[in-house]
């Protein structure tokens, strides 16, 4: 089924039993989390869900009317299926709405032994073409897929025109400028990979050098970014480093900014979209109350036909910064 | 028992131009010992009728030279042009095509093909998927360390291989890069990425190497060796060796792993000459294989 005329879905981030609650109590739709282990990718100390957790979470959600689905969507690693098998498994006894996928094998497992368990297709996966859509929906059963943060507007329109699923996209937070689950960046900086291991440029492995004026960022061995006096020092994920590249420091992939669409949310209507995922899951209750309840607002109004009531949402997004990534062209 | 060695020589990843493209793979056929060599279009969609003039001399003269010929697909596909290109590809019979994207992993499915490095393949699970469709040969994704590579390798569906040299690819983008850094935009890039032949260095504000940006693509600094990984390797089955084009002696790079897959020379001789043919400034790195960060050069303990 697509939702071309229903109102836009808002799925939102919970690292934590408290986020969740928060994010339902806020407006949201969907609550999206991952449990405590590198079965999902925001694998970071402190987050994400215990089995009984879930259990707890799903039956406030479904008390509200909201959905909960699970992402377990890091890469198995080969010789040691059992964490992620038993994700799916554990999602599907406990009763979540959905599990968001990455890998093909994991899929497959999914279908074979949960055929009524719902699945999502992950933004980890990559799937920007029809023709791959296409094949996750024939070969695994999909029924939504999250749109990797590679095309605009205009192409999420025509892809929705030709494909048999649900989309979701992207709006609010940090912003992958790699295509997602298909970056090595992290790997190669530090032992941690967002594939193997569900975490980016790690905060075990960041370091903070004074040196002299300056405030030198360390990620593994490499030096991503100094800065100094006023100028703050940003989160050092890899892309979102300063180098010196044909003579000059600059901020070569992307600068410290992040995602906000809010003021797309009529044209994403318009291209056909089905669900707005809010990114953040390692962010705490204050920030998801905050975003979900201003994009609750605004979801409101662009299915009432009236002019997005834009939220001032810089002060809370990392670096203070915001773009519309990949959506125009000319980002590209 | 030691699986037997082969090499392939992977698409040329950087834009060289179409003579000195054309020139390189002529050079590979007539002097360079390979098995099989790779030929295409993998990172910018722009490139690609660049070269098309050259391809199907450049395909004659490696296939009568005894080499196998795989036609490589793009990397990330993103729009109806370029799956037009996927389609023409798949819509030959001559060549095995590489997919290097799931939009062509769908369209090759049901027929021999071979799935490229930047297909996410990490388990069993899903090299048996792949190659219930027809994937006869998996590059797998560089950053996978020997223990994963060992159960993969275990009772495998497809023939394996891995990348040896040549710098990693590591990340894909929409955003062109090359053209970011001399402030110009993709759509009016002036093919600027012609002037990094073995990708443009990113080094780090104290000086040090870090990354190669390659248009889209984000690559290694370092360039990839696992020259002394080979053996490791081939213990475990995996027998099929990538070497990366970068612009430097390829021939002789192949001589190098074929002499060592062979055992006409150490492992160590074999590290010494490939550092005498690569770039003083272009380090080494096997981190990915040993489970460190992938930038590191770690001896292999054996």
């Amino acid at each position: 089924m697509k939702g071309k005329t229903r109102k836009l879905e808002l799925v939102c981030p919970a690292g934590t039993p408290a986020s969740l609650r928060a994010a339902v109590d806020a407006g949201g739709d969907t609550v999206y989390l991952g449990f405590r282990d590198e079965t999902n990718a925001r694998n970071f100390p402190g987050l994400n869900f215990s089995r009984e957790e879930l259990r707890d979470g799903i039956a406030y959600a479904h008390d509200h009317g909201a959905q909960v689905l699970v992402a377990i969507n890091t890469y198995p690693a080969a010789g040691n299926l059992g964490p992620w098998h038993k994700a799916v498994d554990d999602a599907a006894r406990l009763g979540a709405d959905a599990v968001i996928l990455a890998d093909i094998g994991l899929a497959d497992y999914a279908k074979r032994n949960h055929p009524d368990l719902r699945r999502h297709l992950s933004v980890q996966a990559s799937a920007s073409t029809p023709e791959a859509i296409e094949f996750y929906h024939r070969e695994y059963g999909v029924s939504r897929v999250v749109l990797p943060r590679v095309l605009t507007v205009e192409e999420i329109t025509a892809l929705n025109g030709r494909i048999p699923v649900e989309t979701e996209v992207f709006v609010f937070g940090g912003l992958c400028v790699m295509a997602e689950g298909r970056c090595m960046l992290s790997g190669y900086a530090t032992p941690c990979s967002p594939n193997c291991d569900g975490v980016c440029s790690p905060a075990s492995h960041v370091r903070y050098v004074e040196k002299g004026e300056s405030t030198v960022t360390k990620l593994g061995g490499f030096t991503v970014n100094v800065v100094s006096g006023e100028e703050p020092a940003a989160y050092p994920t890899t892309c979102k480093g300063r180098y010196r590249v044909a003579g000059k420091p600059q901020y070569l992939f992307e600068e410290p900014a992040s995602l906000s669409a809010m003021h797309m949310l009529p044209e994403l209507a318009a291209a056909g979209v089905t669900a707005l995922k809010i990114e953040g899951r390692q962010r705490g209750r204050a920030y998801v109350s905050q975003v979900v309840a201003a994009f609750r607002r605004a979801v409101d109004a662009v299915a009432a036909g009236e002019p997005v009531p834009l939220a001032e949402l810089a002060a809370i997004t990392e670096g203070g910064k915001q773009t519309s990534g990949a959506y125009k062209r000319s980002w590209q | 028992m030691t699986i037997e060695a082969k090499l392939t020589l992977g698409p040329v990843l950087f834009h060289w131009g179409a003579e000195a493209w054309r020139d390189f793979y002529f050079r590979i056929a007539d002097e360079a010992d390979v098995d099989t060599v790779h030929v295409g279009e993998v990172v910018c969609w722009k490139r690609a009728p660049i070269y098309a003039k050259h391809l199907e001399a450049v395909c004659e003269r490696l296939s009568h030279a005894g080499k196998e010929v795989v036609l490589s697909s793009l990397a990330l596909v993103m729009n109806d042009a370029e799956t037009d290109g996927l389609r023409a590809l798949a819509g030959q019979d001559r060549y095995w095509v590489e997919a290097n994207d799931m939009a062509a992993c769908a369209l090759l499915s049901g027929r021999d093909h071979v799935v490229g490095p930047y297909v996410n393949v990490y388990n069993e699970g899903t090299l048996a998927a792949l190659a219930a469709r027809g994937a006869r040969r998996v590059c797998l994704p560089p950053e996978l360390p020997r223990e994963t590579l060992a159960a993969l390798a275990k009772d495998a569906p497809a023939e394996l291989e891995v990348q040896a040299f040549g710098r990693f690819p590591l990340a894909l983008s929409a955003r062109c890069y090359a053209a970011r850094a001399r402030g110009l935009a993709k759509d009016a890039c002036k093919f600027v990425c012609g002037e990094d032949g073995d990708g443009l260095p990113v080094e780090t504000l104290d000086g040090e190497l870090f990354l190669a940006v390659n248009g889209t693509q984000t690559l290694s600094g370092a360039c990839g060796s696992l020259i002394a990984e080979l053996a490791a390797l081939r213990a475990m089955g995996i027998g099929r060796f990538r070497l990366s084009p970068q612009k430097v002696d390829m021939v002789a790079v192949a001589a190098v792993f074929r002499a060592v897959a062979e055992g006409r020379m150490d492992a160590a001789e074999g590290d010494e000459t490939l550092a005498d043919l690569v770039p003083a400034e272009m380090p080494f790195a096997n981190g990915f294989f040993h489970g460190a960060e992938g930038a590191a050069f770690l001896a292999e303990a054996e």
